[in-house]
């Protein structure tokens, strides 16, 4: 099976050691994490993990039940790209003379919309957010005039489908032989939650 | 009794609302959670736990270990027998990361084992103070679930959950950290809670109808159906279910490693063991079968052998209580989830009665060419030297098949598991996954105290034996009645026999010594008896299972002996070869 981005979302306890409880998941099986973020959801106490890798659906999918396996883990779903909608973040520190002198400058960033969060007299920071390849190239056309610092963050996702994490889950038990019809009870109540 | 001791007995004593030390709280759990005893070893940080023992004498019986690594084998074996949960203590540092192999062996073998570690007061964590490690850490992967308790306030609920989960589901092992603070800490006890929910836990998946009714069709369409079963049998209490199950189906039914004793060895449907050593004729039939029902079993690779070659003619039928078993080494064609012992009385009912007995007479004919090959020379050596076979069948005819029986690691193993005879479940303690050399002594004496009523009898190689001889004080000190059965072939054979058929008879390190044992036993007041000849066997045997008390008993067998069949690592199980 060919290997392509995946991006897995945990709903999880917000408990210590969490981190190292999925990470090592995966670092047991030699899998690199390309990104991963926590934060909390929009259930009040719940912890969303969300994690890119490279990899086959198989080991995808058998990742996640081990995922599940976990105690402290109420659910794991994985997604491919097309059915995300997703976002990195990235901050550029530029010398404020190249932004003075530089018309070409200005010019790439509006393009990029990128957003002034800092002015000095020495440097200016700007913030974009997008998909990779965009960060990526602004990098790259930044890179040719003295970026002083350059860091993007992890990926953040959700699902495209209007209903959400809480629907998906339920068609995911349609389609796939699934250890529970009826779903974690907590997440059951969050109805009005999960349906955003 | 002192004023002092008499307040602290009264404290002890349950009330609606009391003043407990973290430590009382720690024994009160138990005793709710139905623990008699206790393996462990005490040490700096764990002594308030210690002194708080001290008082609960009466209600918990504490067995003192020689080493860690024992207690957790040891609460590992009394798990095993007694079908209950199994509690070690250790302290902070050394004692507990002498437990790391034990929880791992635990995790593997899915055993219900709760672990309480001392720790040093939460002010120094993560200072490098004597005797600190990260515990919590260090055993995360080889845990079902562990947890650093720093409050007493924590400590009922805490250990509430860890047994809750130790038990349920899958069981496996929990490890509880406690600081010393912690353990001192005094705070108002309202008493103890069972746990039996938390909301992001599901021991058991619910059982579906729609996969219940699939596999009903599919093995009722079934020519050549054959079950293969493992130790979810035993863990589910489903023994009775799963008889009915393969009794109205007529099916051949074969056991892993740790699903032996399952199903007594001698039921009509029983076609002997699966795997690498296990029986000629399951492992040629697991490629001939058209349906393969795999029960309480998780594809292990010493199971399958080669996996793009293993039944791929078959469809599959995975009955399992872990969801991610399914699909994990191979594909089911119906994946059955939830405790075997709902599920299959429900596919029980949905099954035609069938008389399968031409396809079970196949097994028959294959187990005669086993039987010519390998089986009947192993019992009925005409060698001089002793066969490891002949010991184990002499044993099962003093003992009828109803000892329990406590296996190392190594070819002694296989030949153990291969010939023992079992007439009743949790008979069979062994370390299936991890493959734990020195596992068996101290497991023995767990499964003792799991089942004191029984014969508990210890097959152990020479090296195996010297991994965790230090156990025999244990023995000595509190009186478990483990017979000790070394089967000494001056080998570690089972290396020796791959070094032999793989690395072209170059020995390398195989070649092991040992003390004199029966004098080492005797070191320990454990009585004992060395044999090498065949006319000697049976009394020797005899002996040492009629001594009241524990007995080592030597018996020197082939040196250079192999267990065969043989599944070579890398062929299909279709391939196995018996000699």
């Amino acid at each position: 099976m060919e290997k392509q981005e995946y991006t897995i979302t945990l709903y999880t306890e917000n408990s210590i050691g969490m981190i190292g409880r999925i990470s090592g998941i995966f670092s047991r099986r030699k899998i690199n994490i390309e990104s991963l973020n926590t934060s909390p959801s929009e259930v009040e106490g719940i912890h969303r993990f969300t994690i890119l890798i490279t990899e086959s659906e198989e080991v995808v999918r058998k990742l996640c039940r081990q995922i599940e396996k976990q105690v402290e883990v109420l659910k794991a779903y994985f997604n491919t790209n097309d059915e995300l909608i997703w976002q990195e973040q990235a901050l550029y520190k530029v010398p404020a003379h190249v932004i003075a002198e530089k018309a070409y400058v200005e010019r790439l960033l509006r393009q990029y919309g990128a957003n002034v969060v800092v002015i000095r007299n020495d440097y200016i920071v700007f913030e974009t957010a997008g998909h990779r390849e965009e960060i990526d190239r602004l990098t790259e056309e930044l890179g040719k005039y003295k970026l002083i610092e350059f860091v993007r963050g992890a990926r953040i996702a959700i699902i495209k489908e209007s209903a959400g994490f809480h629907s998906k889950l339920i068609q995911f038990e349609k389609t796939e032989p699934s250890q529970e019809i009826v779903e974690n009870e907590f997440l059951d109540q969050q109805d009005n939650v999960f349906t955003m | 009794m002192s004023t002092l001791e008499k307040t602290e007995k009264e404290q002890a004593a349950p009330a609606t609302m009391q003043q407990l030390s973290g430590s009382q709280a720690v024994l009160e759990a138990l005793i709710h959670e139905g623990v008699d005893t206790i393996f462990g070893y005490p040490g700096g940080a764990i002594m308030p736990i210690y002194d708080a023992l001290y008082d609960y004498n009466d209600k918990l019986t504490h067995i003192l270990v020689r080493h860690e690594q024992g207690g957790i084998h040891a609460a590992q074996g009394y798990a095993r027998t007694s079908g209950r949960v199994g509690v070690a203590f250790a302290t902070s540092g050394p004692g507990a990361t002498n437990l790391v192999t034990g929880l791992a062996d635990a995790m593997i073998d899915s055993n219900p084992i709760v672990c309480i570690t001392g720790q040093v007061f939460a002010s120094l964590l993560g200072t490098d103070a004597f005797q600190e490690t990260d515990v919590i850490n260090i055993t995360t992967p080889v845990t079902k679930w562990n947890y650093q308790v720093t409050d007493a306030t924590e400590i009922p609920s805490v250990l509430a959950k860890a047994f809750y989960i130790a038990s349920t589901g899958r069981p496996g092992p929990v490890l509880i950290d406690i600081t010393k603070n912690a353990q001192l800490q005094l705070f108002d006890y309202h008493g103890y809670e069972f746990c039996n929910h938390i909301r992001s836990y599901r021991p058991k998946p619910i059982v579906r109808n729609e996969y219940i009714e699939q596999a009903a069709q599919l093995i009722n369409e079934a020519k050549k159906p054959f079950v293969i079963f493992g130790q979810g049998i035993i863990l589910g209490k489903a023994e009775q279910e799963f008889k009915t199950f393969i009794e109205k189906g007529g099916f051949p039914a074969a056991t892993t490693v740790m699903g032996l004793s399952a199903l007594e060895t001698d039921h009509p449907q029983h076609v002997g063991m699966l795997g690498m050593h296990g029986n000629y004729a399951p492992n040629v039939m697991t490629n001939e079968c058209d349906v393969l029902i795999a029960i309480g079993m998780r594809f292990d690779d010493r199971v399958t052998g080669r996996l793009d070659k293993y039944a791929k003619q078959a469809k599959v039928v995975h009955l399992d209580i872990d969801p991610a078993e399914i699909d994990k080494n191979v594909k089911a064609t119906v994946p059955v989830w939830g405790d075997c012992k709902e599920t299959l009385p429900l596919l029980t009912d949905l099954i035609n009665q069938v008389d399968h007995s031409k396809w079970l007479q196949q097994f028959r004919e294959l187990e005669k060419e086993e039987i010519k090959e390998v089986i009947y020379d192993e019992l009925n050596p005409t060698s001089e030297v002793l066969t490891m076979g002949e010991v184990i069948n002499v044993l099962n005819e003093l003992t009828g098949g109803n000892a329990v029986i406590v296996t190392d690691v190594g070819q002694h193993q296989m030949v153990t598991c291969r010939y023992a005879k079992f007439n009743s479940s949790k008979s069979n303690v062994t370390s299936g996954g991890l493959g734990t050399m020195g596992f068996g002594l101290p497991a023995a004496i767990g499964a003792w105290y799991g089942a004191p009523e029984r014969d508990v009898v210890a097959i152990i190689g020479d090296g195996g034996i010297q991994m965790t001889i230090q156990e025999l004080g244990t023995i000595m000190q509190f009186g478990a009645k483990v017979k000790i059965l070394i089967l000494n072939n001056e080998f570690l054979g089972m290396v020796r026999q791959w070094q032999q058929l793989f690395h072209d008879r170059r020995y390398s390190f195989v070649n092991i010594t040992s003390p004199d044992f029966v004098a080492v036993a005797k070191g320990y007041y454990i009585d004992g008896n060395k044999i090498s000849e065949r006319k000697d066997l049976r009394d020797a045997l005899k002996t040492m299972l009629d001594h009241d008390g524990s007995y080592l008993l030597e018996v020197m067998v082939g040196k250079e002996n192999n267990v065969f069949p043989m599944v070579a690592q890398g062929t299909s199980v279709s391939e196995i070869r018996l000699k």
